[in-house]
């Protein structure tokens, strides 16, 4: 009974950090158009930095600072915030495409760097023994997962409630209108592009921030915590629960993660040890189906934004 | 040491290119980025495995280390995955075509499609290594300093007369022109009477034979493995912008720029960051002059 | 004044199914006739005309060509039949050479196109002497008539021009004219829609007034220049220059 209800404490703030990071992702795609195919880049990035800078030293490592744990987690945003900002100022004039696959290109050499720079992120060892926040106060494993659950609520309550104000804004109202209307768009020239900026860079500091959340969460970082697949299922979070809806981007995360670990979990019984490769497969597969069906037959998600009219009918 | 690096650039970037070909089609004329491009790399290379394990690699021809039965999986791996990549344009590109969704629906769709289609490929084949062959071959000094193997060359020199075929296709046939006529404007080759619908048939199929025979010379020098296309696709991305994307010659120097800059970046760089050099040569790209070297700007 | 080869009835049409712009035009036009749809801006002339040669969706009325219902016929069906469609702006293939846009213009016809191609170099010696040169570097004029001799590769019986002479100097608009004029002579039927009302009219044999989505009156093209509520509501007000 405790064993299910650890589990179910566990899986929830795993829920609420991929939470945070469909959030960013819905600011920058379901709000303003930006598709970015990096969004594991960002996480990394932000995971990395946090580690780096709370992570007692330690004489074989160049970063590992000891600082407290909340200047970890304004360092990770503000890492993850630069990395986005730098990509967006080559991609966001192009066309939506290049800066997917700029993204992309962040997210594949930000693994390579946590891979090879062995003195700053470990290499392929990773960096242990990560501090988390107060664990000393608390006995046992479930006692720190609980503290650590509301602390992710208070933390997802804010991100959403903040959000929903910023949307709300004269500044989200811009945003809306660039994404829904070429012209608006067009006679805002510059400044359209400096506000699809801002969001993007806002976004990408939500999905550090994830980051730094789970390597504290965790205790330790490696490279394989930051695969391609990642970006994936966090898109898939999105669209499944419908994007341009933040309670959608949130439903999302907890259906595609519910998936996720339920299936894993039933083709480990099922699928014998010496199968386990084609099993992680299969379980790749139906995540890889259930976005394409999603577009395909519920193109606006569990719940999507109320529909709009389109104005791109010429195409 | 630097002119072996070339003559290993050059390789690699011939390899790139036949994949960026197909890239280049997908942001012209389908107009979208592909990312699921680089699956169909990996479906062309262990499509081609299947008929080797039937027929055998056959028996080494001349310094190769395969016989005519290689080559004929070959063909047969192109015509398979030109089928392959329609296919999959059948059962997902054409619908969202039809339902009039967002341009960037057809990249999600990409991204969907690529990890289905890798994973299927772990799914038969596993997660381990493959070879067409077993033969080991004993490398030629081509030039002073550069060693190439037999099969190397080989490759460097069907490249060669595939991209030469292509040029001409595209240059002299009527579905060429029409190609090049709906990258510009889609709505004007309708009004000349084009069949869009064929257009974008003809464009899968060519991209997916390209990039079939792209994966059988990345399998040739040395092995499969179910990531070996998509550990590519960032260079066929670069190579294809680089290029820019007004050109067949755009994409192949594009790709032969970026095979360089990665075997020469070793020098610089160290092996570890190889890969990510591609990604450098993007952001230069789309920082300075993101209509491409051989790109008109817009 | 012979049998109308393109009748089009109570048309229907718009961007979306559910948005028609176009609220039941019809017109009609024969073998060897100018005729010019004019009209305000947003009156959908440009709506009716793509409709017509199936570049967008028809939701009500019939169009035939030559008897035969071509209704909801696609776009590259349509350019086989022989009607021939030269849109507003970008006309032409700037990327591909003078020759290649010729080509593409006859991309419906099988067989050698040689013949054609002469014919079109004859007609536009101009054009000629930059056969192997892409389009890119031709004057506005010279697009134009680039866009008119690829339309005519087909053959078509029936040319629909939208705004041929639209950004052209005032000289070069003249020339575009006669070109069309000269056209219809042969026996083409061809069909424009201009904003260059009064000049437009001058060489045409019939026009068609849309206001709203709506035909608002038609007639022979002397007709519609005398009357003068009309100029004033539709021409501008305005004497030819």
């Amino acid at each position: 009974m405790i064993g299910i209800f650890s589990y179910l404490v566990f899986f929830a703030c795993i829920v609420l950090i991929l939470g945070v990071m469909t959030l960013g992702l819905n600011l920058q795609w379901g709000y303003t158009g930006l598709f970015n195919a990096g969004v594991v880049g960002f996480y990394a990035i932000g995971a990395y930095a946090h580690a780096i800078l709370v992570t007692a030293p330690r004489p074989d490592l160049i970063g590992n600072f000891g600082l407290p744990w909340i200047v970890g987690i304004a360092g990770a945003m503000a890492a993850s915030a630069l990395a986005a900002w730098i990509i967006g100022l080559a991609t966001i004039r192009l066309r939506g495409d290049y800066l997917a696959i700029a993204t992309f290109g962040i997210a594949t050499t930000i693994q390579l760097v946590t891979l090879n720079w062995d003195s700053l992120t470990g290499g392929a060892q990773g960096l242990p023994a990560i501090p988390r926040p107060l664990s000393t106060w608390f006995g046992s494993p479930l006692g720190f997962n609980l503290f650590y659950l509301g602390l992710l609520i208070a933390i997802v309550g804010l991100v959403y409630w903040a959000l929903e104000r910023i949307l709300r804004s004269p500044w989200g109202r811009v945003l809306k209108a660039i994404r829904e209307d070429e012209t608006a768009a067009i006679a805002l020239g510059k400044s359209a592009q400096s506000f699809r900026l801002q969001a993007f860079v806002l976004g990408s500091t939500l999905m550090g921030l994830a980051g730094a959340l789970y390597v504290s969460f965790i205790g330790f970082v490696s490279p394989f915590d930051f695969l391609p697949i990642l970006t994936f299922q966090i898109w898939a979070m999105l669209i499944v629960g419908g994007s341009g809806n933040n309670k959608g981007a949130l439903l999302g995360a907890l259906t595609i993660w519910g998936i996720w670990a339920a299936s894993g979990v039933l083709i480990a019984k099922l699928v014998p040890p010496a199968y386990a490769a084609q099993g992680g497969a299969v379980q790749v597969i139906l995540i890889g189906l259930l976005l394409v069906a999603s577009l395909l037959f519920r193109p606006r998600g569990l719940i999507g934004e109320v529909p709009v009219v389109s104005r791109h009918a010429d195409d | 040491m630097l002119a072996q690096s070339l003559a290993d650039g050059i390789l690699t970037g011939a390899i790139i290119a036949l994949g960026a070909i197909g890239v280049s089609f997908g942001l012209q004329i389908l107009k979208f980025a592909n990312f699921a491009h680089s699956e169909l790399l990996t479906w062309g290379a262990y499509l081609a495995l299947v008929f080797v394990a039937f027929a055998g690699p056959g028996t080494p021809t001349a310094e190769l280390s395969f016989g005519w039965q290689m080559m004929a999986a070959m063909l047969l791996a192109a015509l398979l995955t030109g089928g392959l990549a329609w296919l999959v344009d059948l059962l997902i590109f054409r619908r969202l075509r039809r339902m009039g969704s967002h341009p960037m629906s057809l990249v999600f769709a990409a991204f969907g499609a690529a990890l289905v289609m890798r994973h299927v490929v772990v799914l038969i084949w596993g997660h381990g290594t493959h070879f067409y062959t077993r033969e080991l071959q004993i490398a030629i000094e081509v030039l002073p300093g550069v060693r190439m193997l037999p099969d190397q060359i080989f490759i460097l020199g069907l490249a060669i007369v595939i991209v030469v075929a292509l040029h001409l296709y595209l240059t002299y046939s009527r579905t060429g022109m029409a190609m090049r006529a709906m990258a510009e404007s889609p709505s004007l080759a309708r009004a000349c009477g084009i069949e869009v619908e064929n257009v974008i048939r003809w464009t899968w199929i060519l991209s997916g034979g390209l990039a079939a025979m792209a994966g059988v010379f990345l399998g040739l020098t040395p092995q499969l493995h179910p990531e070996m296309g998509f550990s590519l696709l960032l260079a066929l991305f670069a190579a294809s912008i680089l290029g820019g994307t007004g050109s067949l010659a755009g994409a192949v120097i594009g790709g032969l720029l970026v095979g360089l800059a990665e075997n020469l970046s070793v020098f610089l760089i160290g092996s570890g960051y190889k890969t990510a050099m591609p990604f450098l040569v993007l952001l230069l790209v789309l920082f300075f002059r993101p209509q491409g070297l051989f790109g008109e700007k817009s | 004044m012979s049998e109308p080869i393109l009748i089009a009835r109570d048309i229907v049409a718009g961007y979306a199914p559910d948005l028609p712009i176009v609220h039941g035009v019809s017109a009609d036009i024969a073998p060897g006739e100018v005729v010019t749809i004019i009209g305000p801006n947003g009156a959908g002339k440009s709506t009716f005309v793509k409709a017509l040669v199936g570049l967008l969706p028809i939701s009500g009325g019939r169009v035939t060509l030559g008897g035969r219902d071509i209704t909801g016929r696609p776009a590259h069906a349509l350019v086989a039949d022989g009607i021939a469609f030269v849109p507003q702006t970008a006309n032409i293939f700037a990327s591909l050479t003078i020759h290649e846009n010729l080509v593409v213009g006859g991309h419906t016809v099988r067989g050698d196109l040689r013949s054609r191609l002469e014919r079109s170099y004859a007609m536009f010696p101009e054009l000629a002497a930059k056969r192997n040169q892409r389009a890119r570097v031709l004057s506005g004029g010279q697009r134009q008539m680039l866009a008119i001799g690829r339309a005519l590769m087909t053959n078509p019986s029936v040319v629909v021009l939208d705004e041929p002479t639209a950004g052209l100097a005032p000289k070069v608009v003249g020339e575009v004219f006669v070109e069309l004029r000269r056209l219809a002579t042969s026996g083409v039927a061809v069909l424009m829609v201009e904003q260059n009302a009064r000049a437009a009219l001058a060489i045409s044999d019939r026009g068609c007034v849309l206001a709203e989505g709506r035909n608002r009156a038609g007639g022979r093209a002397a007709d519609l220049l005398a009357d003068t509520v009309l100029a004033e509501a539709f021409l501008g007000g305005r004497k030819a220059h």
